[in-house]
């Protein structure tokens, strides 16, 4: 909950309610990219963006080593397999 | 456990610990620091990093698992919430284990209520929109950093129109707890590592009064074990330097400003509690979020009867007193034994940021011990 996965962004699904896909370890998932966009990003540029994701909402662009960096993390903390699996709407 | 050998960059990694050896030494007393967010708990005990720091450092696991934290009144009112027959209780995984006083959530579903486990509260929104003739309520929880979202989904089923949704608030805010811990009259804290991704939302400048106020040192952190060892280390070139400042460790991730969108949703929606009940901390004041007038109708606890009462730990249970630091989990009489993860009496046990549950995971007891011989 606290530490969030880091995803790219492949497609803006409504651009006015700023609904995205973003592909995360292998997973698609819809989220909220309200929080990364602002004037000089707009939603459109976000495809081809990473971001952090927390319970299914972009936080925060991030860079692709910190994604790299981020996900090697969380799988030694043993946190990508039940992320995922809540991200695809699967039971814990 | 991992070696320092096996980090991402030794090197760094064991420069980082020479560094802290030698200004442990500089300081000649000992230290205690708490990291306040569970992130940061977890990554300590995985990681093993208390194995690699001088004795003399104590690292003091904070109240920041969401989880951990929820009193059982509030698990109970979740509860009583959840068995009305028209409801849909959506909840995160983490919380569907947490002991009440009768049950958990999952024992209610398993006795029929209609309990689902979403990842997002946009999971809660869209199981409102298909199921228009119940009553869809999301288990609302969690610091800053998940506040946003669920302030973004009630925004968005505001407007939408959607009138089967409401939240069960039990949103919490980081700065009334800081305040708390460090006007606890026992509190001996030289420091903090400050967390990661509530800061990403609310940016640096409301821990000024740490400083200012409290005389603290507090260094925001990212969660590598790298990245924790750096934190700790500016924690005491402060201590040496006799300075006490807010700094940001985590610049590639944290703005000083947060983000300005997340902030504008939880101000339009959410407004503090006079009151909010702790797990271990008592009632502290303006620490809990509940909607605002204009977003009431969002309200679960204003839609349906809950219990509200503040209700005692199992007498057997000690997380209060490990959630104040007070104690360390394997002091507890029914650690490991009558409490484990699969069977947890508390909610330290149940949640992977919770310190009983990343003691017991992680095995660190011999290290404890030796320390709490050494020091005895």
């Amino acid at each position: 909950m606290c530490l969030g996965i880091p995803g790219q962004v492949v497609s803006i699904d409504d651009a006015e309610k700023l609904l995205g896909t973003v592909e995360v370890g292998g997973v698609r998932r819809q989220v909220n990219l309200a929080c990364v966009v602002d004037e000089e990003h707009p939603v459109q540029d976000c495809i081809g963006d990473w971001v952090l994701v927390h319970v299914g909402f972009a936080m925060s662009r991030i860079d692709p080593e910190e994604a790299q960096r981020t996900m090697e993390l969380l799988h030694e903390l043993g946190e990508v397999a039940d992320e995922l699996r809540a991200m695809r709407g699967e039971p814990a | 456990m991992k070696y320092i050998d096996e980090f991402r960059d030794p090197v760094a990694a064991r420069r980082l610990v020479n560094t802290i050896e030698a200004q442990m030494e500089a300081i000649g007393h000992p230290v205690r620091i708490m990291e306040v967010c569970g992130g940061h708990t977890h990554a300590i005990f995985k990681f093993g990093l208390e194995e690699m720091l001088p004795d003399s450092i104590e690292l003091v696991h904070g109240p920041g698992c969401p989880v951990c934290v929820l009193p059982v009144g509030r698990v109970d009112d979740a509860v009583a919430i959840a068995e009305n027959p028209e409801v849909i209780f959506a909840t995160y995984g983490d919380a569907i284990r947490v002991p009440g006083s009768h049950r958990s959530l999952a024992q209610a579903k398993a006795e029929g209520a209609d309990v689902r486990t979403v990842y997002s509260p946009m999971d809660a929104l869209q199981l409102a929109r298909e199921n228009p003739d119940r009553q869809v309520v999301f288990f609302a929880l969690g610091f800053e950093t998940t506040t946003p979202s669920t302030a973004l989904t009630v925004l968005q089923a505001h407007a939408e129109g959607i009138e089967n949704f409401t939240i069960f608030s039990n949103h919490i805010t980081i700065v009334p707890t800081l305040k708390a811990i460090l006007d606890a009259p026992d509190q001996t804290l030289d420091g903090f590592v400050g967390p990661g991704h509530v800061t990403m939302v609310i940016g640096v400048e409301p821990y000024q009064f740490i400083a200012e106020q409290y005389q603290r040192p507090l260094v925001v952190s990212g969660f590598e074990p790298l990245d924790v060892l750096q934190s700790i280390s500016m924690v005491l070139a402060q201590i040496l330097d006799g300075r006490v400042a807010i700094e940001n460790q985590y610049r590639r991730l944290v703005q000083d400003g947060g983000n300005p969108v997340a902030q504008n949703a939880i101000e339009r929606v959410f407004e503090l509690r006079p009151h909010f009940e702790w797990r271990g901390l008592g009632s502290i004041e303006q620490s809990g979020l509940q909607l605002t007038q204009e977003f009431a109708r969002f309200d679960a606890e204003r839609r349906f009867a809950v219990p509200a009462l503040s209700v005692e730990d199992p007498k057997a249970c000690q997380c209060g007193d490990v959630l104040k630091g007070v104690i360390k989990p394997w002091d507890c009489k029914v650690f490991g034994t009558a409490c484990t993860p699969q069977n947890p009496i508390g909610a330290c046990m149940v949640s992977s940021e919770g310190a009983c549950a990343a003691y017991y995971n992680y095995g660190r007891l011999t290290t404890i011990r030796r320390r709490d011989s050494a020091s005895a």
